[in-house]
């Protein structure tokens, strides 16, 4: 199957998704995906942040398709040609999408735990407007404890049901979904159920807003501040290969997650011992400082990696689609 | 006056019961389909009468029918979408209260050609009163032979399940349908995989809506072209038109499709003109998701032709002067309507009803109804109709299902053809608030069509 994005080819699978295509070539022309995650069954379709234009369906029926479509759920098909942020229509939409997202988020960024780490800061800043419209109160819920070791904070939810798949697919049995419909839908666990389970704590990790957190780690330090370092340990949970980040204050672990890849998803589940219970240096075999993306507000001052992509710097169309994206990350 | 062939005998005492609709002709087609026809002759049969879907979108119900896949040892399944909720829409209700073998008629007949032994009849669950008439007429005629194991020893077996919904309006979205009929959240799913290959519990289905089932009926009975013969173009056969609003004669209504606007509005025969002798302001012509229009323009197409009850004739003009035939919903309007009440009225229904999976929808409904309550409450701004217009393009067309457009397509095109009316009530308040805008322009005759170059 041959796929052509924003004017690059590439061969991939039968059955692959427009959006995993774009991660196969990488760089800018990779759609944002806030509700898509590769390792969860079904998710994706939700967020419509990696919305793109099919200008030619495919070898056979070359028509376009009508509609802006969702990459992350369309699969491509031979000679398909697909134009992200070449096409305008699919750069103003997407500035909608990231308008209507943040129009009941709270900003509340400089007092959440998330921040530095978000995705949807990261969109926001990308994509995003520098002011709202939206001139109305912003729903609002009280925040739930979930278990003795995650918080709920509704008022940033999303909606991107990632948690739920995870607690659908990860998790042993389900006790977390969705309630109400429309913007009073609200993620919760019937009746404030505790998620008492091994895998619950990979909610937060595939959380992309701050809308669930690590109590152990909540308000203890801003993650910028930080060093992520790789770590393993021997786990004895079967699912669980203890492959997972320490984030290090000094001396102190902070906290503990799986390993996020550049596109935030996570490379292995861990286990809650992993993640809640083990905090001391000592429990760990240190292998080395973690890569964070240069995107990342962690990796500000690790200038090696700060180099253009390629993509961008050899494909003048692209180049041209997005002067201003290419100078920022070629400034130096 | 045009052939009833859905209402024929709805005057009837007791034809809600099997033996008075038996007595007027009623299940002859249905031993016409199952002891005459085989499955396939039915769909051409039906592709030939050129029946659209009548549940809103308009898509000819016989080549859905054709698309459905039909792979070896797997179930199919005929749902059909009583789940009406549409604001404006009622004729789904009236003809499962009054005439419900018509629909079970229906339901033999289309899950006999789509080869289905068991289906469905997802009713909105506000509706009990019609449930129970539903699975009382299906008692009976399962005691009569013509449901169940082996019907008219034909060898054909078909259990009809009624399935009460929860009363969301999203639930008439088949592939939400679909889910809440498999007992879950009642969220669209993501297409592709259409039903017709992938629907209830995996297996192809095939939603439609009452009427077109009922539709069925007459189409077999009488044959396909005879049916094509009624109507006018690719809009065949008879519609039934749910008028509501300011007219003398509300009610449903069955008329042939390609009948004059003018006609249905204020022949005495239809709706009887409007009520308490006022003028007609704006007509919203097929339920509440459809573009609304002035009445001039509804009257006349740009082009000055007199407008048709038609799938086309509704939609001359695309969305600048157009609108659609939609669900048959007819919304007449006084001069003494406000049209941004009551676009802030809908709104409230779009953001109410929100499944709130995809975020254009969720988030742009809401902003979209508070930015209306604002203006309608005598808060707006100037810039508030250029806002909604962006927020409206903005969620057109990106969601996941055709609900963020029915959003937003009723406030676009309110901003369209009454601006002025919205920027009166920037500039003029407390007298917004106190009355109204009036009929103002609204009705005068239109401007002769620039000739084209």
């Amino acid at each position: 199957m041959k796929v052509t994005i924003d004017g690059i080819s590439i061969e991939v699978p039968d059955g692959t998704s427009i959006l995993n295509a774009a991660r196969m070539i990488g760089g800018d022309i990779v759609p944002p995906a806030m509700c898509y995650y590769s390792k969860l069954q079904g998710s994706g379709g939700k967020c419509r942040t990696c919305l793109v234009k099919v200008s030619k369906g495919s070898e056979k029926d070359p028509r376009p398709m009508p509609k802006l479509v969702a990459s992350c759920r369309t699969t491509v098909m031979d000679g398909m040609e697909v134009q992200n942020i070449t096409s305008p229509e699919v750069v103003e939409a997407r500035k909608g999408i990231v308008e209507m997202l943040l129009l009941n988020h709270p900003l509340d960024c400089p007092i959440c735990d998330q921040a530095g780490e978000c995705d949807l800061q990261n969109l926001g800043f990308e994509h995003g407007a520098a002011k709202t419209r939206y001139e109305f109160d912003r729903r609002t819920f009280e925040k739930i404890d979930i278990g003795d070791k995650i918080q709920l904070h509704m008022t940033r939810c999303i909606l991107c049901y990632r948690c739920v798949f995870t607690a659908d697919q990860i998790t042993d049995h389900r006790i977390h979904g969705i309630l109400n419909r429309g913007d009073h839908s609200e993620i919760s666990t019937y009746i404030h159920a505790a998620v008492d389970n091994d895998f619950s704590g990979n909610v937060i990790d595939v959380c992309p807003v701050g809308a669930l957190t690590d109590k152990t780690f909540r308000f203890k330090n801003r993650v910028w501040f930080t060093k992520p370092v790789d770590a393993h340990r021997d786990c004895d949970h079967e699912k669980c290969n203890g492959k997972v980040t320490l984030w290090y204050k000094g001396e102190d672990v902070l906290r503990v997650t799986a390993r996020k890849d550049v596109y935030g998803e996570v490379e292995e589940f861990i286990c809650n011992t992993c993640r809640f219970d083990k905090k001391k240096t000592s429990d760990w075999v240190i292998e080395g400082p973690r890569k964070i993306s240069h995107h990342s507000v962690i990796s500000s001052n690790h200038y090696e990696t700060l180099i253009p992509l390629p993509v961008v710097k050899t494909n003048p169309l692209l180049v041209e689609a997005n002067k201003e994206q290419f100078e920022r990350q070629t400034r130096l | 006056m045009g052939r009833k062939l859905l209402l024929e005998h709805i005057n009837v005492p007791g034809i809600n019961t099997f033996d008075v609709y038996r007595s007027k002709g009623g299940y002859a087609a249905v031993e016409k389909a199952l002891k005459t026809l085989t499955p396939d002759e039915i769909v051409e049969e039906v592709k030939k009468s050129g029946l659209r879907g009548r549940g809103g979108a308009g898509f000819p119900t016989g080549m859905k029918w054709s698309f459905l896949a039909k792979p070896e040892g797997k179930a199919r399944y005929l749902v059909c979408n009583g789940d009406e909720s549409e604001p404006g829409t009622f004729k789904d209700r009236y003809l499962m209260t009054y005439i419900p073998h018509l629909l079970i008629e229906g339901m033999i007949i289309s899950s006999f050609a789509l080869g289905a032994n068991v289906s469905y009849i997802y009713v909105r669950g506000e509706m009990m009163p019609q449930i129970r008439i539903l699975e009382k007429a299906i008692a009976e005629a399962k005691a009569k032979g013509f449901l169940g194991k082996n019907i008219l020893g034909t060898g054909y077996d078909l259990e009809l399940y009624v399935q009460p919904g929860g009363g969301a309006y999203i639930c008439g979205e088949e592939t939400a349908l679909i889910e809440s009929l498999e007992g879950k959240r009642g969220n669209p799913r993501i297409k592709p995989p259409f039903p017709a290959i992938a629907g209830l519990w995996g297996c192809p289905t095939v939603v439609n809506n009452v009427e077109s089932i009922a539709a069925v009926v007459p189409i077999i009975r009488d044959g396909g072209e005879e049916y094509a013969k009624i109507g006018i173009g690719r809009s065949t056969g008879t519609k039934l038109i749910s008028a509501g609003g300011n007219l003398v004669k509300p009610g449903i209504y069955e008329i042939d499709l390609g009948l004059p606007v003018e006609e249905f509005l204020y022949s005495d025969e239809y709706c009887g003109g409007i009520a308490n002798g006022k003028r007609l302001k704006a007509v919203v012509a097929g339920g509440s998701s459809v573009p609304i229009l002035p009445a001039n323009l509804f009257l006349k197409t740009a082009a000055l032709a007199p407008r048709l009850m038609s799938y086309e004739s509704l939609s001359d003009g695309g969305f600048a002067t157009g609108t659609m035939m939609g669900s048959g919903g007819f919304i007449a309007f006084d001069e003494d309507q406000c049209i941004v009440r009551n676009t802030w009225n809908f709104t409230r229904f779009y953001h109410h009803e929100s499944c709130g999976q995809c975020s254009p929808c969720r988030e742009g409904t809401g902003w979209m109804e508070k930015v209306l309550h604002r203006l309608e409450y005598g808060h707006g701004k100037m810039s508030d109709m250029d806002l909604l217009v962006d927020v409206s393009k903005k969620i057109e067309g990106n969601t996941i299902c055709p609900l963020g457009d029915a959003a937003a397509w009723p406030v676009a095109s309110a901003i369209r053809h009454f601006r002025d009316e919205f920027e009166w009530h920037v500039t003029n308040p407390s007298a917004a608030l106190a009355g109204n805008f009036g009929l103002a322009h609204y009705a005068d005759p239109l401007p002769a069509p620039e000739p084209v170059a």
